[in-house]
């Protein structure tokens, strides 16, 4: 049974305008939907608010009043009428949108949709909302504290908040993100609370894990094995910086549901495997070997068979200044192929970075593009013509085939680099 | 007929054929929601519409795009009849909400060991019950 407090009472009723209200509302019946009995108040939400596709723009261009308000009113906030939408009254971050305002045409997005993208962030803007334009806002300002409750969309970056940094937010959605960003309020349903935080599941990881390919197949495996439950590793697993992070959780919430993970030892929950559990038996215990990871690079490469590689994607989550600083490194001076495009995507700070270190330069130089904003799957874009793309995420090569119906090859960075600069995928199992 | 007793997620009654995934069904990424098909490779539903169908199912997975995407399927004219699930969620529960079709959760009996694709069932949100007609 939901119980409500005088100030949410107050928003419910009406008492802070009609908008609040509405996400009031639609806070309720998730509430209710989820058995939730009270809400948590969060000074941090990570959304898309007002944001809209080709599709949605479309859809709310003759529904009445200005088009920013009818898309956040009838779908962020699923009302039925039209509502003026005040400021965000906690500090609120856009995540990544539909492309990028530089390379826009690159991109091949079309000139009408890319004015449309301009308008709801100005709409976003307008409202208080900080334009993060990013999938790793933990990256770009936004570092959440232990212990601090959040109300994040973006999987891979929940993951990463919940395991890496402690702080405590579930899988949240567009139009409950928008909700909270209006009322500063989350149903306090699992994660936000300690139990559900346990450990469920032990992957034992019987090899060393130390390059980011290593982190990115393992997370594919735990997603795949564990799904939805919370996985506590223990094994011979190398101290892992945010890169290798990135790439594991953004895996494990691709492959399955994993919003919370415990690498023993290592993550701020799991000082050891019995702290991490918490007390749960194990339900089940899985075995990470040679087999595994050799399962999983087939999976990931099942559908790529033609060797002549059209595109490199490189950027998935967005990539860190070192990815960018590796990048132009294993580049060297070189050209890549004239049948091959590399396209590199990062959020706008980072890339403000690699500006002024001279790796976007030296991409550039090379024949690479560095996007910010989105990336191929988000928006749904590759260079003309691809038939084959190589990829280093497994995320990205969980989705890209899924939506593009594209050839695509997992590797190493390496093997990206090289397949840009040949022409050529030779990417082999890590053994 | 077979009565299956659930938790109300979203109220409503509505009836269909069902369709039946013992996986968990993916969100943005690996479902188009003008076309109303789930299209992650290997899925079991890959390319099966479910538009009007009962989609009985384990759970959400995946992106945090799964209520937009749902969403979006009401608007397109391509959602769900009802949902009848296992596994709570806040993708399903809030995708639920916002698709605006009955769903029911916390069953007394698995609803996965007991219906099929094809069943004739009857979801009625409100009560929590979930009745279900074998095909012959």
């Amino acid at each position: 049974m939901l119980t409500l407090t005088d100030d949410e009472k107050a928003m419910l009723d009406g008492r802070h305008g009609k908008a609040r209200q509405k996400a009031m509302g639609l806070l309720v019946r998730y509430a209710e939907a989820l058995g939730a009995e009270r809400f948590v108040d969060t000074q941090n939400v990570a959304g898309v608010p007002g944001s809209a596709n080709a599709f949605l723009q479309n859809y709310y261009k003759d529904k009445g009043g200005p088009e920013g308000d009818a898309i956040f009113s009838f779908f962020d906030l699923d009302a039925d009428e039209l509502v003026e939408a005040p400021s965000a009254v906690v500090h609120t971050c856009h995540l990544q949108g539909g492309a990028d305002p530089l390379h826009w045409q690159t991109l091949g997005v079309r000139e009408e949709i890319v004015r449309g993208h301009e308008a709801r962030e100005a709409f976003a803007v307008s409202k208080g909302v900080e334009i993060l334009k990013t999938c790793t806002p933990y990256l770009a300002g936004n570092v959440p504290a232990f212990g601090e409750h959040l109300a994040w969309m973006e999987s891979s970056a929940v993951i990463y908040a919940n395991s890496v940094l402690g702080a405590r937010t579930n899988t949240e959605g567009r139009e409950s993100t928008s909700a909270a960003m209006l009322t500063g309020k989350i149903p306090d349903f699992g994660l936000h609370r300690d139990e559900p935080r346990r450990g469920t599941h032990r992957v034992n990881v019987r090899l060393p894990i130390e390059a980011v390919i290593d982190w990115g197949m393992l997370g594919y495996f735990t997603g795949d094995v564990v799904q939805e439950r919370i996985p506590v590793l223990v094994g011979d697993m190398r101290p892992p910086d945010i890169v290798r992070l990135k790439h594991f959780g953004a895996a494990a919430s691709s492959s399955g549901g994993v919003e919370m993970y415990h690498l023993a030892g290592i993550t701020p929950e799991a000082p050891d495997p019995e702290t991490a559990f918490g007390g749960n038996v194990p339900e089940e215990v899985f075995d990470y070997g040679p087999a595994q990871r050799k399962q999983v690079y087939d999976a990931l490469n099942a559908n790529a068979s033609d060797a002549d590689v059209d595109y490199v994607m490189l950027g998935c989550p967005h990539a860190a200044l070192e990815q960018l600083r590796e990048a132009a490194a294993m580049l060297d001076g070189r050209r890549i192929s004239a049948n091959t495009r590399l396209w590199i995507f990062t959020s706008r700070a980072v890339r403000n970075e690699a500006d002024a270190a001279g790796f976007t330069a030296a991409i550039q130089a090379a024949g690479g593009v560095v996007m910010t904003d989105t990336c191929s799957a988000f928006a749904q874009a590759v260079p003309p013509g691809t038939k084959v793309a190589a990829l280093d995420s497994a995320k990205q090569a969980h989705y890209l085939p899924a939506i593009l119906g594209l050839q695509a090859w997992f590797g190493t960075t390496r093997d990206c680099i090289d397949a840009a600069l040949t022409g050529r995928w030779n990417g082999v199992c890590p053994s | 007929m077979i009565v299956l007793r659930g938790r109300k997620v979203v109220g409503g009654r509505a009836q269909g054929e069902a369709l039946v995934t013992h996986m968990t069904v993916p969100g943005w990424g690996g479902v188009n929601p003008v076309k109303g098909v789930i299209t992650e490779t290997r899925h079991d539903l890959r390319g099966v519409s479910f538009a009007g169908k009962v989609l009985v199912f384990r759970g959400a997975k995946g992106s945090s795009g799964w209520s937009a995407m749902y969403h979006t399927t009401r608007l397109a004219g391509t959602a769900p009849a009802a949902l009848v699930f296992n596994e709570m969620t806040t993708k399903v529960a809030l995708g639920a909400v916002v698709m605006r079709v009955p769903s029911v959760t916390d069953f007394d009996q698995d609803p996965l060991d007991v219906i099929e694709t094809g069943d004739w069932v009857i979801v009625d949100g409100d009560c929590g019950v979930v009745e279900v007609r074998k095909k012959s």
